[in-house]
């Protein structure tokens, strides 16, 4: 028998039997995620199925974080649905911000409480939830009704994904980061280049990623279709769990070396400099360097699960430091949890942010997903560090969006413009 | 992959193009709605006004590849019920799309050579027993679909499926105390 890959092992160990791509069978799941947004229509078909209880209170997570706080009655009625869920059938791992302590976006957050280890399997609410694959985990967006499923049942039906193993070989540029990687592959691949398959990540390039950029990576494995994308654990991946995850938990997931890959994809990052999306779609991809000169920023929106972490913010406070926002662009900044916004008070993030005249939000979806907190109006153009640039996406219809790292939009905020960061500031490490 | 429904599908074609998304089909600042009958006023808005304004009870969207791509939100699906599309023909439907569909019991064909024949506002019929699609003066087969997936929709969907696993559990533990 062939080796198996990661997504293979994570799957055969929660119960699926036939491992053949295209199979379907039923999996046990270590957790199930759901927002507000997902909730309510899950909630609803929770109930249709007549279930009394969910499969085990313990392995439930509630995160109240579209809407937060509030942007208007119906919202509000949203989360007090989430809350009453939890109340209800005994469910503690509740978090709206504001209200909870260390609250923020479901997929940052998550990680930080300690609920994400190697080798789970989580169905979740959102479809970043692939997230959860910088921690070695298999972690797969779905909608209301397999949540509701998943909650009552505690397991999900699943096809079993193609494996895809995606290497990234060189030494990229100064200013590149797990965002500009993911881009990379999304460039080559396209939106629908991986659809239902499971990525690996892997090469140099990978393991040299610390954990925050090692999310941003595995967060936009959907934007090209997979059901998840996974960094299996190493070194890196345990240290960072250490404290959180009790020791026995700490399993590394790997591939045998002899795994079969239905598809094997390596990318070259040799030399490469940062990678802008331009509208209306991930794929649509170029270096920064190729933006035409003269593209005026309205907005720029640092924040979201794929970039809301204090390394982003850390970028974004090398390019404005000393410098002020253009004055025809406004900068907005969402720390994606809590604990991210009091590290970058501790900083001086915070400070640097407001000195140049920027903004701070509280940790929310907001305006990426055209939600509220920073919607664009007609003719608009935004540079955010999100992972989706539809039409439409952050707002009006005509109004557009560039995907980049902090570092770019950072740049573009003090210049107004989109520019290469290295004509603004050095990077991160690189100033002392 | 295709899921089943008892008769032939018959309508009016509504023709998208490819990667629509789940941004364009529902937009993310009605994601606050729960009515469908709400969440259906706002189908496709930002994908084409004109279209979105056209699409009628008993129509059947024609899309191209990656049909529902992007966000899991189950209320794109929800929305297309709710305008009382009958069913959905693309060259390929993204994932988690894909699941909602078969999960709510929207019938969902996989079929590129059909699509590819479809003009707007032209008829198109689906006869998912003999798995053929005619459009445009032509037959195409659609792929017969994997046993599982024929028996969640014979089911009724996953909430019905759901509530049977349930009701078997139930069962199950009352004969374990025994």
């Amino acid at each position: 028998m062939a080796g198996l890959t990661v997504a293979q092992k994570i799957l055969s160990a929660h119960g699926l039997e036939d491992l053949t791509p295209g199979s379907f069978g039923l999996a046990r799941v270590d957790l199930v995620m759901m927002n507000e947004v997902s909730g309510a229509p899950a909630i609803r078909a929770f109930e249709r199925m007549g279930a009394d209880r969910v499969f085990d209170p313990e392995r439930v997570a509630l995160v109240a974080d579209h809407f937060v706080p509030a942007k208007d009655a119906r919202s509000a009625e949203l989360v007090a649905g989430l809350r009453a869920f939890a109340r209800r059938y005994g469910i503690s791992k509740y978090w709206e911000v504001g209200t909870t302590p260390d609250a923020g976006i479901e997929h940052t957050l998550l990680p930080e409480q300690g609920l994400i280890r190697p080798g789970d399997l989580i169905p979740g609410g959102d479809s970043h939830t692939c997230t959860y694959g910088a921690f070695g985990a298999f972690g797969a967006g779905m909608g209301s009704t397999d949540i509701a499923s998943a909650l009552a049942l505690g397991e999900v039906w699943i096809k079993v994904p193609e494996s895809v193993r995606v290497e990234f070989k060189g030494d990229a540029g100064p200013y590149v980061t797990g965002k500009d990687l993911i881009l990379a592959y999304i460039r080559a691949a396209g939106v629908a280049g991986a659809t239902y398959a499971a990525l690996e990540f892997t090469g140099p390039a990978v393991r040299a990623l610390d954990i925050d950029g090692r999310m941003a990576l595995c967060n936009m494995a959907v934007e090209a279709g997979a059901k998840t994308g996974i960094v299996a654990a190493d070194e890196v991946t345990l240290d960072w769990l250490r404290g959180k995850v009790p020791a026995d938990r700490l399993e590394p997931v790997t591939a045998d070396p002899d795994a079969r890959y239905d598809r094997e994809v390596v990318v070259d990052v040799d030399g490469m400099t940062a990678q802008v999306a331009q509208p209306p779609s991930p794929d649509n991809v170029v270096d920064v360097t190729e933006i035409e000169p003269g593209v005026r920023v309205d907005q720029v929106y640092v924040g979201n699960c794929a970039n809301g972490t204090i390394s982003d913010l850390r970028q974004l406070a090398a390019m404005l430091k000393g410098r002020r926002v253009a004055s025809h662009t406004r900068l907005i900044v969402v720390p994606a949890t809590q604990a991210v916004y009091r590290q970058a008070l501790k900083e001086g993030i915070v400070e640097t942010v407001l000195e140049a005249g920027g903004m701070m939000s509280p940790p929310t979806c907001g305006a990426c997903f055209g939600g509220h907190m920073g919607i664009l109006g007609p003719g608009e153009t935004a540079v955010a560090t999100t992972n989706r640039n539809f039409r439409g996406r952050m707002g009006h219809r005509d109004s557009r969006v560039f995907l980049a790292n902090a570092y770019v939009a950072g740049a573009a905020a003090v210049a107004g413009e989109i520019v290469d960061p290295a004509t603004v500031a050095e990077p991160v490490g690189a100033q002392s | 992959m295709t899921t089943e429904a008892a008769t032939v599908i018959e309508g009016r074609i509504v023709r998208l193009g490819d990667n629509v998304n789940t941004d364009v089909i529902l937009p993310g600042p009605y994601l606050n709605l729960t009515d469908p009958e709400e969440l259906g006023k706002h189908l496709l808005e930002t994908y084409d006004p004109e279209i979105a304004a056209s699409v009628a009870p008993g129509d059947v969207l024609v899309a191209g590849t990656n049909f529902g791509s992007g966000s899991s939100r189950e209320q794109a699906v929800l929305a297309i019920k709710a305008r009382g599309v009958q069913a959905v023909v693309a060259a390929g439907f993204a994932r988690i799309f894909l699941r909602n569909a078969i999960n709510l019991g929207l019938p969902v064909y996989e079929c590129p050579p059909a699509a590819a024949a479809a003009r707007p506002g032209e008829r198109i019929a689906i006869d998912p027993k003999a798995g053929v699609i005619r459009v445009a003066g032509q037959e195409f087969t659609i792929p017969a679909q994997p046993r599982f997936l024929a028996d969640l929709m014979a089911a009724g969907g996953l909430v019905e499926w759901t509530r049977h696993r349930l009701e078997e559990r139930r069962g199950e533990e009352v004969q374990d105390r025994r």
